[in-house]
């Protein structure tokens, strides 16, 4: 049975900072809810305090009927973490802390088998932990989270310093996380992550929540031009400028890019004059909403 | 597969354990280390008790040639007698050392000539030949003596070098596995978020603690079979009476000392630190408790600084119930010194204690 998850007003603060400066939100039963911000905005410490490693200065989170910071074992019990470092026994093979971690949770050792099934590290169960590469370990530290067959799942960027072949590969085990109705809760930086596996995202900078809707949702209300590009030499700048109008034209060494609002003209002229072959259109991603929302510059 | 699941505390314990038997620096410091100082010490330093004065007999000695064959086989035993005719250069060798007494005979006077470089020999040599001199007198006289010795050593027979260090040196190697186990394990699950994991668990804290200090009972009781078994195998150790009083002893030992790296595993950061601060304390603590060699000629400050360590009193419990054959009463004041130790010493540790780097 899925559990919901209610924050109100929490904060934090750390001597004169304020890592998480009165945040509130409600994650559904069964919902894939995304924490997305750049590193230091407070997103770990407020999963923290949402898993009961910390308890809140002020506010409230209340998982289902429990308070978490309780550390009762009944929410316990029903609660899976994976967290941001590789946390394993040292020196015990993938079976092995499979088996640790699911006795810890009073599990049969039978799940171990389910468990490198679904996150297909079955041909990696003999070896031991350090041999594993970086993905593997991640997948492994889910699969752990996972053992006990918990209602709400915490995974604080799981797939921080994975190459894209890994971090790609861990989308597939994540997408199927919640397939059964789970509460999963994921912080990440990687905006295409958050827009490919959450139902809804919450867009923190500065201890705060600047956005919270569906990715979809936060696009659209970007109201961000469209990029169309065009190989070089199907069209001549002339006839791309008459074409745009007074949306801009770049041209450079890889073609012509016109910038518009209004793609579905642009698209139906260049079709018109048979320049469609080698364009490609771009839309706007979260990652230009997160960028609005949190600025340019440069962050330690 | 396994039907039975097993209880967190014999889980983590089972994790910790095998986490120890495959890291072979770990199992090469606990055990063939400690090892290699009982070879070296019950190897090498028993010879040193019969070493046996070299005399060069000049001529004939009728004092020595003709004592009685129960007599000879006592000269046998402390004495080496090589004869010579050449007086000058046998005398040259016992003032360079080479040997440590030239003894000759001439009529009734026996002459022995030692060097005073070497006072212990020199007394024995001495004391020896007085002795001789003394029993080819009394023959003389054709009485029976009236007066005998009856010499009889306080410590049990088979003491022996052996003895000694082997309490020492088990007393060292469990407090230093004790005290990096724990120190280490510590700082190494709380850098790899292993603690925050075990925190959001359904395992309470005491199933932790207990687990790591059943760990290091077992690496304890190993090293306590190892060195036992070798010893009396290898080097003729041998356990006197109330010797089974060194379990508990061991035991609140390993307490005593996983208190001590428990507190360096609270206040270090790194791993290295850890063990790096752990070993500044067994090593000079080893040393002050007579681990390696004896202090009883040690100035009285220097005692009074080990009377403070738990190591010294782990080694003086081992030393009266293995070696000195006393009862197991006199482990009492042991045991209860470093339970005492062990509970003062966690008590600081909570209070530093940090869950997450």
């Amino acid at each position: 049975m899925a559990l919901e998850i209610r924050v109100d007003g929490l904060v934090m603060t750390y001597g004169d900072l304020r890592a998480v400066d009165g945040v509130s939100f409600t994650v559904a039963p069964g919902e894939f809810f995304g924490l997305l911000g750049p590193n230091g905005a407070g997103k770990t410490t407020t999963l923290e305090m949402i898993e009961g490693l910390r308890r809140p200065q002020a506010g409230t989170v209340r998982i289902g009927d429990h308070e978490p910071w309780r550390r009762e074992s009944g929410l316990q019990r029903r609660m899976g973490v994976q967290l941001q470092a590789s946390s394993f026994f040292e020196r015990l093979t993938v079976r092995e802390q499979l088996d640790t971690f699911g006795a810890l949770y009073g599990v049969a050792a039978g799940r171990t088998d389910a468990m490198l099934e679904q996150v297909g590290l079955v041909d990696k169960a003999g070896v031991r932990t350090e041999d594993l590469s970086g993905g593997q370990l991640q997948r492994l530290s889910i699969a752990c989270a996972l053992i006990h067959d918990p209602d709400v799942v915490f995974l604080d960027e799981p797939t921080a310093a994975l190459d894209p072949q890994a971090r790609r590969n861990l989308w597939d085990v994540l997408r199927t996380i919640n397939d059964s109705g789970r509460t999963v809760v994921l912080t990440t930086h990687h905006m295409d992550e958050a827009e490919v596996l959450c139902d809804r995202v919450a867009i923190m900078d500065a201890g705060r929540v600047l956005e919270l809707d569906t990715p979809a949702a936060l696009v659209r209300g970007l109201d961000a031009p469209v990029r169309i590009s065009l190989a070089p030499g199907t069209l001549s700048a002339a006839d791309a400028r008459s074409i745009a109008g007074d949306d801009p034209v770049d041209e450079d060494a890889g073609g012509l890019t016109i910038t518009t609002r209004r793609p579905a003209e642009v698209l139906s002229a260049l079709a018109d004059r048979d320049a469609l072959s080698g364009l490609s259109v771009k839309g706007a991603s979260l990652e230009d909403v997160f960028l609005e929302l949190t600025g340019r510059e440069y962050r330690a | 597969m396994r039907a039975r699941t097993m209880t967190p505390f014999g889980s983590l314990a089972r994790a910790m354990l095998k986490g120890f038997f495959r890291d072979r620096m770990s199992v090469f410091f606990a055990i063939v280390f400690p090892l290699m100082f009982l070879v070296l010490f019950g190897g090498l330093l028993t010879d040193q008790g019969v070493s046996r004065s070299e005399i060069i007999q000049i001529g004939a000695v009728p004092v020595l040639d003709d004592a009685d064959p129960a007599t000879k086989e006592a000269f046998d035993a402390s004495l080496e007698i090589t004869r010579s005719s050449d007086e000058p250069d046998a005398v040259a060798q016992v003032r360079k050392g080479d040997a440590d007494a030239v003894i000759s005979q001439d009529g009734d006077r026996v002459t022995v000539r030692y060097s005073a470089a070497d006072q212990v020999k020199a007394a024995t040599v001495r004391g020896t030949f007085e002795a001789v001199v003394q029993a080819a007198n009394l023959a003389t006289t054709g009485q029976p003596p009236t007066f005998s010795l009856d010499p009889r050593q306080v410590e049990d027979e088979s003491l022996s070098t052996i003895q000694f260090v082997t309490p020492g040196l088990l007393g060292w190697a469990v407090a230093m596995s004790a005290t990096i186990g724990a120190a280490s394990n510590l700082v190494v699950w709380r850098r790899n978020g292993l603690l925050r994991r075990l925190r959001l668990a359904p395992v309470r804290t005491p199933s932790v603690v207990l687990a790591r200090v059943a760990v290091s009972l077992m690496i304890a009781a190993v090293q306590t079979a190892i060195f036992l078994g070798l010893g009396m195998a290898a080097f003729g150790l041998e356990l006197s009476g109330s010797w089974p009083m060194i379990v508990p002893l061991l035991l609140s030992g390993t307490l005593a000392f996983m208190s001590i790296g428990l507190l360096a595993g609270s206040i270090a950061r790194t791993e290295e630190g850890a063990i790096g601060m752990a070993n500044f304390v067994v090593l000079p603590m080893a040393f002050l408790s007579g681990s390696f060699f004896p202090l009883d000629d040690a100035p009285a400050w220097l005692r009074g600084v080990g009377e403070a360590l738990p190591l010294r009193h782990l080694n003086e419990g081992m030393l009266d119930t293995m070696v000195r054959g006393e009862g197991p009463a006199s482990t009492i004041a042991p045991i209860a010194i470093l339970l005492g130790f062990a509970i003062v010493l966690t008590a600081v540790s909570a209070r530093v204690f940090r869950w997450d780097a």
